[in-house]
C-alpha cells in the first residue's frame, strides 16, 4: 500500500506543506498525474477557487476555536487571524500561494506587537495584518493578503506595495518620516534586508534614502467608527525636495542622483529608488539564494550556476518571481533525490505537515498556537525585521522539545481516529510501524533508530491487534515519528 | 557578498559533535563543576540602547540643545557624581534601585563602549558584539569560543539561553546550548501514560542518539534532542524555586527569576543569556512622558535587575554572580522628528555583581558639534567609542571566568577598565 511517489511527496513538502492521504488520492486520480502536471497545478493556482476560508468551521476540516462570546474574528483578533492562516495552510487548494506568502512574511518581516503598541487599537492593528477586503465594512486589505496577491508576482511591484503597506509604515516608522527630520528605518532595511543586502551600500545611502521617502504616510478613513482603516497617503507637504545622491546607480544611464523635485512630484523619488534597488546587481542573486534555500537545499553549499541562472531570469523578466520558482521546481537540482530532506522545517511547516499526515478530525489549530511560540515561530510576530533565524537557528533543545510535545499533543488528540484507520490494515507490530512510516513520509530511519521504533511498538506485551493496543501504539508511533530529528527535515 | 548566520553555520559547524554519555555521568560533572564556578549573566538590551538617556550628562548644554523634546531635565536625573574628566552624570530618573546598587558599590557604568567604524545595522551590530570579531561578524560567539575551550566533555547545561533561540554570543563549535524560556514547557510529553510513556522516552532517546557523520544536518537536529534529554530532569528542579523577593511580572524579570532559580539550585549552569527588547526607539521615545516608551524600558530594567540583585544577595550568591549588560549600538545625538532617535554608535555598558568595583568608567562625550571634537563621529552626529567593548569582555574572561582572553578574542585587549 505504498501510498505515493517519493518525488511527488518531495514536491508537496517543498512547494506546499505536505499532502494528506486524501489529497494524494485526489491528485493521483487525475488522468495526468505526472511530475510536470503536479508542478503546473501548483504554479497555476489561480485556476482553483480561493474559497477555502468558507470551509472554516465545517465538518471534515481542521477546527478553529472562537474566543468566548465574540465568535471567530480572524480579521480583528490576531489569535483568530493566526488560526485562519494555519487553517489555510492545512486545506488550501493553493498550497504554493500560502507557501510564498509565508516566504514574504519572513522576507518583509513585520511584527504585530509593535503595530499594536503604536496604534493602541487591536482591531485596526489586526486588520493591517490578517484582514481580507471582504471580511468587514472597513474593507482593509491586510499585509498577508498583499503577500498572497503578489505571491508569485513582480518583485518590484511588491516592493512598492510593501513601501505603501500600512503595517510596514507603522513597523518601520515610515509614517513619522518628515522633511525636517528624516527617519532612516525603512530606507535602511529596504536596502539591507529587502533587496541588496549588507555591504552593498553606505551610510550616506541610508540618509539619502530616508529623505527619498519623506512624506510616505498614512491617512485614517472612517475615523472614530468601527470601520476605521489606515490607508497609504503621500503627504506632499512633508516631502524633502532637494536632490539625493547615492553611491550606486539610480537610473539606467548610470546617474546616481535623484533630481530635486517639487513636493507634488516628490513621490516619484521613492519609485525611482525602488526601481534602482530592484535592479541592483546584488538583489537578484540575493533573492535567488533565499528562494534556493527555501525550496531546494539549505544543507549543502548552493549550486552557483543555478543561483546565477535564477538571477539572470529575475533581471530578464523584469523582476518576476513566478519564472524563478518555476525554474526551481523543474530543475534537476530540485528533483535530485540527494536534495530530499535537506531543509530544516520551519515550525509552521512542521505543524501543518504533522496535521496533514496524522489527521485533524476533532483537532483545533488553536491548540498549535502556544506550541508554535515555544518552537520559535509565532505568525505575525517575527523577532525583528530580519525575520526568523532559519535553518539550524530553529533548533535548540527547548525548540526541539516543543516539536516533540506538539507531536504528542496531536497524537493524543488523534488516537481514536488513528485506531479506526489502522484497524484491519495491520496484523503485526512491523506492519503497524510500516503503515505509520508510509503515512508520515519521514526519511528512511537508520538501523538503530528504526529498531528503537520497532522495539517501542513491540514493548508492553505480545501483538494482539486489540483496539487498546492499536490505540496506544498508533498514537505512540505518530508521536515518536513526528518528534524524531529525522521528521524535522523536509 | 554578505553572509548570513545560516551561511556560516552551514559551512562552519560541520564538525559539530556531541559525545553525550549517560545522563548520570554528566550530572556528576555538573555537580563537580557547577557550584564552584562563577556565574555570568549576559543581558542584551536589543534594538540599540540610547545610552545618553540611561546615563545623562546633565550639565552639557548641547544635550539640551540637540534634544529639545527628549533631554531629561537636570532637576530630575539621579545625580551620582562625576567621571574621571569631571563631567557630572546622572542616572535616568526611573533607575532609582540601580542607584541603590551603585551606592552599594556594586554597579559599574562603562561609558562610550564600542568599536571603530561602528555598524548602524541592528543585525551586523549585534553580530559584532556577539562574535567580538568586527572583521568577521558571522564568527561564532565570544562565549561560544569560551565554551569550546572548556575541558571535554562539557556538560550540556553549562550555558543556558533564556530566549527561544541560541544567540550568536553562545554559538559554539562543540557545545550545544539549550534554550529554555519556560521551565514547565521544558518537559517530555507522551500520548500514553504508565509504562508506555517510559517506553516512548526510551525510544525517543535512542532515536536522538543517532548522529550520522554523513548527515551532519540530522546529527545536528538529533544533538539538540539529546541535549534536551540529558538536561530535562535537572531543569525541572528549578520549577519550584521560591525566590526571597517578589519579581515583577514581565519577561525580563521572569527570565532573571529563572536564572536565580538555576543558580540557587546549582543545576550546573554558569553562563546565562537574558534579553529584553524595545530599545529601537525611532519614534515616541518619550523620555519625559509618564508612560513613555523609554520610561517603561527603564522601569522594567530597574525592577528586574533589583529583584535579581536582592534575591541573590539574600542567599549569599551575589559574590558568585556577574551581570554584564550591552546593546548593539547607541543612538543618534539629535532627536528626530518622531520624538525618537536613530541608530548611532558608542553606548553604555553596565556590570552588576558582588565582585564588581562600582563606579563610573570612561569619560562622557562632549556633545558640541565640531569637526575637531574627538568624542563624536559621523559629523558630530554620533558618540565615538572610547573603550573597545572587547576590553570589557577581556576583563570578564580573564578576571571572572579564569579564561585566556587573548586566545578567545584573538588579540590583547587587556587594557580596559578595571571594573572587576
Amino acid at each position: 500500500m505504498s501510498r505515493r511517489e517519493q518525488e511527488i511527496d518531495h514536491l508537496y513538502r517543498r512547494a506546499g506543506f505536505g499532502a494528506s492521504q486524501e489529497e494524494i488520492d485526489e491528485y493521483t486520480k487525475l488522468s495526468v498525474a505526472s511530475y510536470a502536471s503536479s508542478v503546473a497545478r501548483l504554479l497555476g493556482y489561480e485556476q482553483f477557487p480561493d474559497d477555502v476560508d468558507s470551509k472554516v468551521g465545517t465538518p471534515g476540516y481542521v477546527g478553529v476555536t472562537a474566543r468566548s462570546g465574540s465568535g471567530f474574528q480572524p480579521a480583528t483578533n490576531i489569535l483568530d487571524g493566526r488560526q485562519r492562516w494555519l487553517f489555510r495552510m492545512v486545506h488550501s487548494q493553493r498550497p504554493l500561494q500560502e507557501k510564498m506568502a509565508l516566504f514574504w512574511h519572513n522576507h518583509f518581516a513585520t511584527a504585530y506587537n509593535k503595530v499594536l503598541n503604536e496604534l493602541g487599537d487591536s482591531t485596526i492593528a489586526t486588520r493591517m495584518f490578517t484582514a481580507k477586503v471582504d471580511d468587514d465594512g472597513s474593507r482593509t486589505r491586510g499585509q498577508l493578503e498583499l503577500f498572497r496577491d503578489y505571491a508569485l508576482g513582480n518583485f518590484r511591484d511588491l516592493l512598492i506595495e510593501v513601501a505603501k503597506d500600512p503595517a510596514m509604515l507603522v513597523w518601520l516608522d515610515g509614517r513619522t518620516n518628515v522633511r525636517s527630520r528624516p527617519q532612516e528605518n525603512f530606507a535602511r532595511e529596504l536596502m539591507e534586508l529587502f533587496t541588496m543586502g549588507v555591504g552593498e551600500f553606505e551610510e550616506t545611502d541610508v540618509y539619502a534614502g530616508a529623505r527619498v521617502f519623506t512624506g510616505w504616510n498614512l491617512s485614517l478613513a472612517n475615523r472614530g467608527t468601527a470601520q476605521a482603516r489606515y490607508d497609504f497617503a503621500y503627504n506632499a507637504g512633508q516631502h524633502e525636495t532637494t536632490a539625493k545622491e547615492f553611491t550606486f546607480p539610480i537610473y539606467r544611464d548610470g546617474s546616481r542622483v535623484i533630481p530635486a523635485r517639487s513636493t507634488a512630484d516628490g513621490m516619484q523619488d521613492g519609485i525611482d529608488l525602488i526601481n534602482a534597488v530592484a535592479r541592483h546587481p546584488a538583489t537578484g542573486p540575493r533573492l535567488a539564494r533565499k528562494l534556493y534555500a527555501y525550496f531546494v537545499n539549505e544543507v549543502d553549499a548552493p549550486d552557483e550556476s543555478m543561483i546565477n541562472g535564477l538571477a539572470r531570469l529575475y533581471y530578464a523578466t523584469n523582476f518576476e518571481i513566478a519564472p524563478m520558482v518555476q525554474a526551481i521546481l523543474v530543475s534537476s537540482q530540485f528533483r535530485d533525490p540527494a536534495t530530499y530532506y535537506k531543509r530544516y522545517s520551519w515550525p509552521v511547516e512542521f505543524v501543518v505537515r504533522n496535521i496533514k499526515e496524522v489527521g485533524w478530525r476533532g483537532f483545533s489549530v488553536n491548540s498549535a498556537l502556544t506550541p508554535l511560540v515555544n518552537m520559535g515561530q509565532q505568525l505575525f510576530e517575527p523577532p525583528d525585521v530580519n525575520g526568523w533565524e532559519l535553518g539550524r537557528g530553529w533548533f535548540s533543545s527547548g525548540g526541539m522539545l516543543a516539536r516533540m510535545n506538539f507531536a504528542a499533543l496531536l497524537a493524543t488528540n488523534q488516537r481514536f481516529n488513528l485506531r479506526d484507520q489502522v484497524r484491519g490494515q495491520v496484523d503485526s507490530a512491523e506492519s503497524l510501524l510500516s503503515y505509520m512510516l508510509d503515512r508520515m513520509t519521514p526519511p528512511a530511519f537508520a538501523g538503530d533508530a528504526y529498531n528503537a521504533l520497532l522495539d517501542y511498538t513491540r514493548a508492553g506485551g505480545t501483538w494482539t491487534g486489540s483496539d487498546a493496543q492499536l490505540t496506544t501504539k498508533s498514537s505512540g508511533l505518530a508521536h515518536l515519528i513526528a518528534g524524531s530529528g529525522d521528521y524535522q527535515l523536509v | 557578498m554578505a553572509f548570513t548566520r545560516r551561511d556560516f553555520m552551514r559551512g562552519g559547524v560541520a564538525a559539530f559533535t556531541l559525545g553525550f554519555s549517560a545522563p548520570a555521568f554528566l550530572t556528576d560533572i555538573a555537580r563537580a563543576q557547577g557550584r564552584a564556578r562563577r556565574n555570568l549573566v549576559v543581558l542584551y538590551l536589543s534594538g540599540g540602547n540610547d545610552g545618553l538617556s540611561t546615563l545623562i550628562p546633565y550639565t552639557d548644554a548641547q544635550y539640551y540643545a540637540r534634544r529639545p523634546n527628549l533631554a531629561i531635565p537636570a532637576a530630575t536625573v539621579l545625580q551620582i557624581g562625576t567621571d574621571s574628566a569631571g563631567t557630572p552624570l546622572g542616572l535616568n530618573p526611573r533607575l532609582t534601585d540601580l542607584r541603590t546598587i551603585y551606592n552599594a558599590g556594586r554597579l559599574a557604568l562603562i561609558q562610550r563602549t564600542g568599536y571603530n567604524n561602528s555598524s548602524r545595522s541592528h543585525f551586523q551590530g549585534t553580530d559584532i558584539w556577539s562574535s567580538a570579531d568586527p572583521s568577521t561578524p558571522q564568527n561564532i560567539g565570544w562565549l561560544g569560543r569560551y565554551l569550546d575551550r572548556l575541558p571535554s566533555p562539557v556538560d550540556p547545561l553549562t550555558a543556558w539561553s533564556t530566549v527561544r533561540e541560541t544567540p550568536r554570543t553562545l554559538l559554539s563549535r562543540t557545545v550545544g546550548v539549550p534554550s529554555i524560556a519556560s521551565i514547565p514547557e521544558y518537559a517530555f510529553a507522551s500520548p500514553n501514560g504508565g509504562t508506555d510513556a517510559q517506553f516512548a522516552r526510551s525510544a525517543a532517546t535512542r532515536i536522538a542518539s543517532h548522529v550520522p557523520i554523513d548527515r551532519p544536518h540530522l546529527a545536528f537536529v538529533n544533538s539538540t534532542a539529546q541535549a534536551a534529554f540529558v538536561t530535562l530532569d535537572r531543569v525541572a528542579q528549578v520549577a519550584n524555586y521560591a525566590p526571597t523577593v517578589a519579581y515583577p511580572n514581565n519577561g525580563l524579570a521572569q527570565a532573571l527569576l529563572m536564572v536565580a532559580g538555576a543558580i540557587a539550585r546549582g543545576v550546573g549552569t554558569s553562563i546565562f543569556w537574558v534579553q529584553t527588547g524595545g530599545y529601537d526607539t525611532h519614534a515616541g521615545q518619550n523620555t519625559n512622558v509618564a508612560n513613555g516608551t523609554y520610561n517603561t524600558l527603564m522601569t522594567t530594567l530597574n525592577g528586574g535587575l533589583f529583584a535579581f540583585y536582592r534575591d541573590l544577595l539574600n542567599q549569599g550568591l551575589l559574590n558568585d554572580t556577574l551581570v554584564l549588560q550591552f546593546s548593539e549600538f547607541g543612538r543618534r545625538i539629535n532627536e528626530n522628528g518622531s520624538t525618537g532617535t536613530d541608530h548611532g554608535a558608542a553606548s553604555l555598558m553596565m556590570a552588576i555583581g558582588g565582585g564588581v568595583r562600582g563606579g563610573i568608567y570612561g569619560t562622557a562625550p562632549n556633545l558640541r558639534i565640531a569637526s575637531d571634537n574627538p568624542t563624536l563621529e559621523n559629523n558630530s552626529q554620533d558618540v565615538r567609542f572610547e573603550t573597545d567593548f572587547r576590553a570589557v569582555y577581556a576583563r570578564v574572561l580573564d578576571n571572572w571566568l579564569g579564561a585566556d582572553s587573548a586566545a578567545i578574542l584573538g588579540g590583547n585587549f587587556r587594557n580596559g577598565p578595571v571594573f572587576i
